[in-house]
């Protein structure tokens, strides 16, 4: 399928589902809604260079979390003084570009390493990261910092509404994007890496180059999935903003669908996140962790190429 | 005729060990040339010197009259300098030709200035599986093939970026009698295309058949550079091989 019908149908797909929203009175449903889009865009943004390129970063929070204090910063500096009232996509189109220039930073100083030292790195410089805005006073530094909501919001209505509106946006993007780079030029390029970068660059691939685009795509996306937090949860601290769920559910959720292609995140993110609000509300947050701990070990073991690689052969034999 | 490949007093260290020391060689267009040594002699270190996979402490390397010291891999590769790998390393997670296309978008149609269109590419890579006889084989993954046939793999993706010089390191270790004449016979049709080629080689009976030129390499130095026949009797190269 060609990649501007594959966008078109996806976009149809957003808005159906939008407008199926609409009828439902309950605001958690736009709550949890938000949650789980928020997840596809993080994991979909993640799989650009750990599963497309086989690097895997731990410094998802960090990049997230740019994109959330920016937010902040913007917020403070032009809202709350009334110099310029900066709207959402504004924000998310700051957020997203600070964040992919952090990402293309973090791919300078940690793309020549491999294997566990690039993801110790990313560990690291996402502490250095998160210790800078803790002692950020401007932001709120340790204390945190306050974000008022606006009391509606344009085309729809309710606040809750339009950010879970923008968040859709931002995940049909993402994926879009994901697909589209699956199956370009530079989604064979980022093949080559994860299958073997001494041979990629003996075939003529600028591997270095490509894993740089990769970090700065991922870092874009992480960041525009975090731009729209502060409105979201009305009150951002470095302890939430940074929060390990994020790194964590950012990996999990493409390795439990897969992470080879662009539908394995979507389809983890879909089903880690609707379990995770489920257990969170039925039975508590910290089991939802623990659930996601569990199907990570399991489904390393059982299924490492997660629900897409199990499904695969079946497909492929049914065509045959 | 000025040579393709010029080497001028190369020199590798790894620490305190030399791997490569002081060697110079000049490799004319269109021509067979066989590297030979003992094992741990420099054969491999020279060509991940001259493939831009390690970088050389002092020397020069011209290639087609650039001087490509400080090159990546890949600017090399555009350049026109292709290798296949001692043991094959192909891309695991894509078909067979998918792997030829690797070097076709990245490094044949980067060197042409212009995109080669999609269905020039498609045919570019059933030309190129043709010639190796693995066409019947294009849309599966490279774990299905045999030895010889990832050895073929790995010469057809390596002819893939289109080259002026191949690297063949040991392309025939480990195969069988016509599995070796089968290499053979596909060199030296690469060749007869103009491709300037570099055989190196355990296998005395393929490198004495293939090549025009030979060079013997022992502990990093050049000890030898002639006539395959000639080089043989070297009483230099004799006590290299066999001993004192």
């Amino acid at each position: 399928m060609r990649s501007w019908l594959f966008t078109l149908i996806l976009a149809v797909a957003g808005a159906a589902l939008f407008a199926l929203s609409r009828f439902i009175q309950n605001d958690y449903f736009f709550f949890a809604g938000y949650v789980v889009l928020q997840y596809i865009v993080l994991s979909t943004a993640w799989n650009i260079l750990g599963g497309y390129c086989g690097y895997v970063n731990f410094g998802t929070a960090a990049l997230f979390a740019i994109g959330a204090y920016t937010t902040v910063a913007l917020h403070k500096l032009l809202v709350t003084s009334r110099i310029y009232p900066m709207s959402m996509p504004e924000l998310i189109v700051i957020g997203g570009a600070v964040s992919a220039v952090v990402g293309l930073g973090i791919g300078y100083l940690t793309l020549r390493l491999r294997g566990a030292f690039f993801s110790i790195a990313t560990l690291a410089l996402a502490v250095v990261i998160q210790t800078i805005i803790t002692n950020w006073d401007y932001v709120g530094g340790s204390r945190g910092a306050y974000v008022i909501r606006p009391p509606s919001a344009p085309l729809v209505g309710s606040y809750i509404q339009y950010l879970f509106l923008v968040m859709l946006v931002l995940a049909v993007i993402s994926v879009a994007v994901a697909r589209l780079i699956e199956r370009s030029r530079l989604g064979y390029g980022f093949a080559t890496i994860r299958d073997d970068e001494i041979a990629a660059e003996a075939s003529g691939v600028p591997t270095l180059r490509l894993k740089l685009i990769a970090t700065t795509l991922s870092g874009a996306l992480m960041g525009m999935a975090g731009a729209p937090l502060p409105y979201y949860v009305g009150y951002l601290d470095p302890a939430s903003g940074f929060n390990l769920a994020y790194a964590v559910n950012s990996i999990a959720m493409p390795v439990i669908g897969g992470t080879t292609t662009w539908i394995g995140p979507l389809i983890g993110a879909v089903l880690l996140g609707t379990l995770q609000q489920w257990v969170t509300v039925t039975i508590s947050s910290a089991v939802s962790l623990l659930i996601v701990g569990l199907l990570l070990v399991g489904f390393v073991i059982v299924a490492p190429n997660g629900l897409v690689g199990l499904v695969r052969p079946l497909f492929v034999r049914g065509k045959g | 005729m000025a040579p393709l490949l010029e080497v001028d007093d190369l020199s590798k260290r790894f620490g305190g060990f030399v791997a490569l020391d002081g060697v110079s060689l000049a490799v004319a267009p269109g021509e067979r040339l066989g590297l030979i040594g003992p094992n741990g002699s420099g054969k491999s270190t020279l060509v991940n010197c001259l493939c831009g996979a390690l970088h050389n402490e002092s020397g020069v390397v011209r290639f087609d009259g650039t001087n490509v010291n400080g090159m990546t891999a890949h600017q090399r590769t555009r350049l026109g300098m292709a290798r296949s790998f001692q043991l094959p390393r192909p891309f695991t997670s894509l078909s067979l030709a998918d792997n030829l296309r690797i070097p076709l978008i990245y490094s044949a149609n980067m060197r042409r200035g212009s995109h080669f269109t999609a269905a020039e590419i498609e045919n570019r890579c059933g030309e190129l599986l043709r010639l190796v006889g693995l066409d019947a084989k294009a849309r599966r993954l490279p774990r299905d093939l045999t030895q010889v046939e990832m050895r073929k793999l790995e010469l057809a993706r390596a002819m893939g970026a289109d080259p002026k010089l191949l690297i063949a390191d040991e392309a025939m270790a480990g195969l069988s009698h016509s599995e070796i004449e089968d290499i053979l016979k596909l060199l030296d049709q690469l060749n007869q295309r103009g491709i300037t080629i570099i055989l190196i080689e355990h296998i005395m009976r393929a490198v004495m058949s293939f090549s025009q030129r030979l060079v013997v390499l022992v502990s990093g130095k050049k000890i030898a550079d002639g006539k395959p026949q000639d080089v043989i009797r070297d009483p230099e190269v004799e006590r290299a091989y066999l001993g004192q």
